[in-house]
């Protein structure tokens, strides 16, 4: 029986000696980092022209957080690629033969994949909020304000979150193909759209990208948006529970599946 | 030491391998034959424990696979030669599998030396060949030193120094008391290779037995003998007096004829008291291909038609007659060449003459009994080209069942 700690080491040489690693996760640290501080350049400068209501709740922390839209993408990317090349490469029969319980094998595998998308998700949350605040000049808040340190630190969870969700379906559609097809447009349009929609608004709040954000808001109802029905850990904790959805299933699939 | 007993797994309705129960047991190489489709892998993935049985089961060592404890160091495969993450280098491949089982990175370094990918090991194995990766899988599969190898296609794509090696290797394997499970569609290589054979067909067990048993088993002997070839009416003679004397006689191709049912000194004997000369008298033992090919003649899944090429010809025009064509002869079968020692008339290293496999008769007689086994010709006589009494018939699957 090859030891938890065994599996652990192997999927952390899997992880490391692949290509793709640094580059989804590079992309998540900079695009969001890049798009965040763009925003609150913008936001300095076009602050004035804000409406008052927009102006009252001003939320500095939740604006340096803006890249995330974009950043999470490359977090799916990563993912679902960590999942889903053992299947397209075939690779998962020679990793399931030396490791023949597969619960081991799949959450060893999430577990490696999952603390370091964690690491990534908090120095990208990091930089990109005090980069942010410095960008916003006047308007700046500091991470010793009530709620902010929070609000980072969550920043940094959403991520891992995405992340482990995203390998969950991965593993749940043995495909990276699929999964990408289906959780790209998901969290880019489907997600943004639906919110929008007056109907699907009550709906979309509870997807899980949407209900995870909710971590990042310092000021309730920031910018005008509309009042969620959850607080912030609440918001991660639904979040958590798709997560666990979806790892439950891609466990399921993998457990009664040929492989 | 392999079990299977009443092995059996469908997908949905179609049934690939049915009620298949054997042993490959330590110290000899264990050949697994079938055609495309035969469940020859799907017999593989599931003593890894990798697809579950519908019903019957499998152990190694008389454990299931899932329950061996650390399989890698008891158990090591050769799957899939592509089963590789292509952006990852040989030696990481590698590595990763070694951390799994415990065994230090020292030896990744030594099966490297082994499959002699030591040059390229830092390379991604995305660039690699279909050899190098089957050099990689088999890398994969002597990893943890274990006692119980099973390789499926391991020849596929290797060079002829490779074959050599891949051959050594099983047989050296072998003789260290490991079992060794060996699947390949290459007869001529597993009649070198393997000791013991396992044949499937339709998922189900064809034989279980040695090579040499399979061989006696399944093949018809039979004699070569040609009459002078200036004179057909010697031919029509000794034909009538082989079969008047109870042998079988088949025309050949070339002139010479086909006997089955009569030993040799009683055919000379025959043609002796008829009066007619001889210009040939041979024996004929079928090589393993032959008696796998007769074997499985029912239990093919895929075969091949004649490609038509409709619409890619230009049309004929009208009043225009083709030129009548010509088919290659000899119309034979696929056949390897006799086994050397055994053809009296092979003084210097027995040759391989190839032949396309458009055998004609041998399509149209299923029946394994019947005795219209293109023969192997003598490298002595070389073959007198002459267009034969039947056209080529296309092999369709009709002519077959």
């Amino acid at each position: 029986m090859a030891s938890v700690p065994a599996v652990l080491k192997s999927e952390w040489t899997k992880i490391r000696t692949v290509s793709s690693t640094t580059w989804t996760l590079a992309c998540a640290l900079i695009v969001t980092v890049a798009i965040g501080a763009a925003l609150c350049a913008l936001m300095r400068s076009q602050f004035d022209d804000l409406g008052p209501a927009e102006r009252l709740t001003f939320d500095p922390t939740l604006i340096s957080f803006s890249g995330m839209i974009l950043g999470q993408l490359a977090m799916v990317v990563f993912g679902v690629l960590v999942v889903g090349t053992e299947y397209s490469s075939g690779m998962i029969r020679s990793s399931l033969a030396a490791v023949p319980r597969r619960g081991t094998f799949l959450f060893s595998k999430l577990a490696v994949a999952t603390l370091l998308a964690l690491v990534v998700g908090l120095v990208t949350s990091f930089v990109t909020f005090f980069l942010g605040q410095a960008l916003l000049g006047p308007h700046r808040t500091t991470i010793g304000a009530p709620n902010v340190l929070r609000a980072v630190v969550g920043a940094g969870l959403y991520m891992a979150l995405i992340a482990l969700f995203s390998m969950g379906v991965a593993a749940m559609l043995r495909s990276s193909m699929l999964s990408l097809g289906i959780l790209m447009p998901f969290f880019f349009l489907i997600s943004q759209i639906l919110s929008a929609v007056p109907g699907a608004k009550t709906v979309a709040r509870y997807f899980p990208d949407r209900a995870g954000s909710q971590i990042m808001q310092v000021v309730p109802d920031a910018m005008n948006s509309d009042p969620a029905p959850y607080g912030p850990w609440g918001g991660l904790g639904i979040m958590a529970l798709w997560v666990i959805a979806a790892l439950a299933g891609g466990y399921l699939v993998l457990r009664h599946r040929d492989a | 030491m392999i079990e299977a007993v009443g092995l059996t797994k469908r997908y949905g309705a179609k049934t690939a391998v049915h009620n298949l129960s054997f042993q490959v047991r330590p110290g000899t190489v264990t050949g697994f034959l079938g055609p495309n489709g035969s469940g020859k892998s799907t017999t593989m993935r599931m003593i890894l424990g990798l697809d579950r049985p519908t019903s019957g089961h499998v152990t190694i060592g008389g454990h299931p696979f899932r329950g061996l404890p650390n399989a890698p160091r008891q158990v090591g495969a050769l799957l899939d030669a592509k089963a590789v993450h292509g952006g990852r280098s040989a030696r990481s491949h590698l590595l990763s599998l070694a951390q799994l089982a415990g065994i230090p990175a020292r030896r990744v370094d030594e099966v490297l030396g082994v499959v002699g990918l030591q040059q390229v090991a830092k390379q991604r194995s995305k660039g690699f060949s279909l050899g190098m990766g089957q050099r990689l899988g088999i890398a994969a599969a002597l990893l943890g030193d274990p006692q119980v190898l099973l390789f499926d296609e391991p020849v596929n794509g290797l060079d002829p120094e490779g074959i050599l090696w891949v051959r050594n290797l099983m047989k050296q394997l072998a003789a260290e008391g490991r079992t060794v499970f060996v699947s390949s569609h290459l007869m001529s290589e597993m009649a070198v290779t393997a000791e013991h054979l396992i044949v499937i067909g339709r998922g189900q067990l064809l034989a279980d037995m040695s090579v040499k048993d399979f061989i006696s088993h399944n093949s018809a002997d039979f004699a070569r003998v040609r009459a002078p070839g200036t004179d057909p009416a010697q031919r029509e003679k000794l034909t009538s007096a082989l079969t008047e004397a109870g042998g079988q006689v088949l025309p050949e191709p070339d002139g010479a004829l086909r006997v089955t049912g009569l030993p040799l000194p009683r055919i000379s004997e025959v043609a002796h008291e008829a009066d007619v000369r001889l210009w040939e008298l041979s024996p004929h033992q079928a090589s393993l291909e032959e008696a796998y090919m007769r074997m499985t003649q029912g239990a093919v899944d895929y075969r091949s038609t004649a490609d038509q090429k409709a619409g890619l010809q230009p049309a004929v025009p009208p009043g225009y007659a083709p030129p009548p064509v010509i088919p290659d002869v000899p119309q034979q079968g696929w056949y390897a060449p006799p086994p050397p020692g055994q053809n009296p008339y092979a003084a210097g290293p027995p040759q391989a003459p190839v032949h396309p496999p458009l055998g004609s008769d041998a399509v149209r007689q299923p029946d394994p009994q019947a005795p219209a086994r293109p023969a192997p010709r003598p490298p002595a006589a070389p073959p007198v080209p002459q267009a034969p009494d039947t056209p080529a018939a296309p092999t369709t699957p009709e002519d077959a069942r």
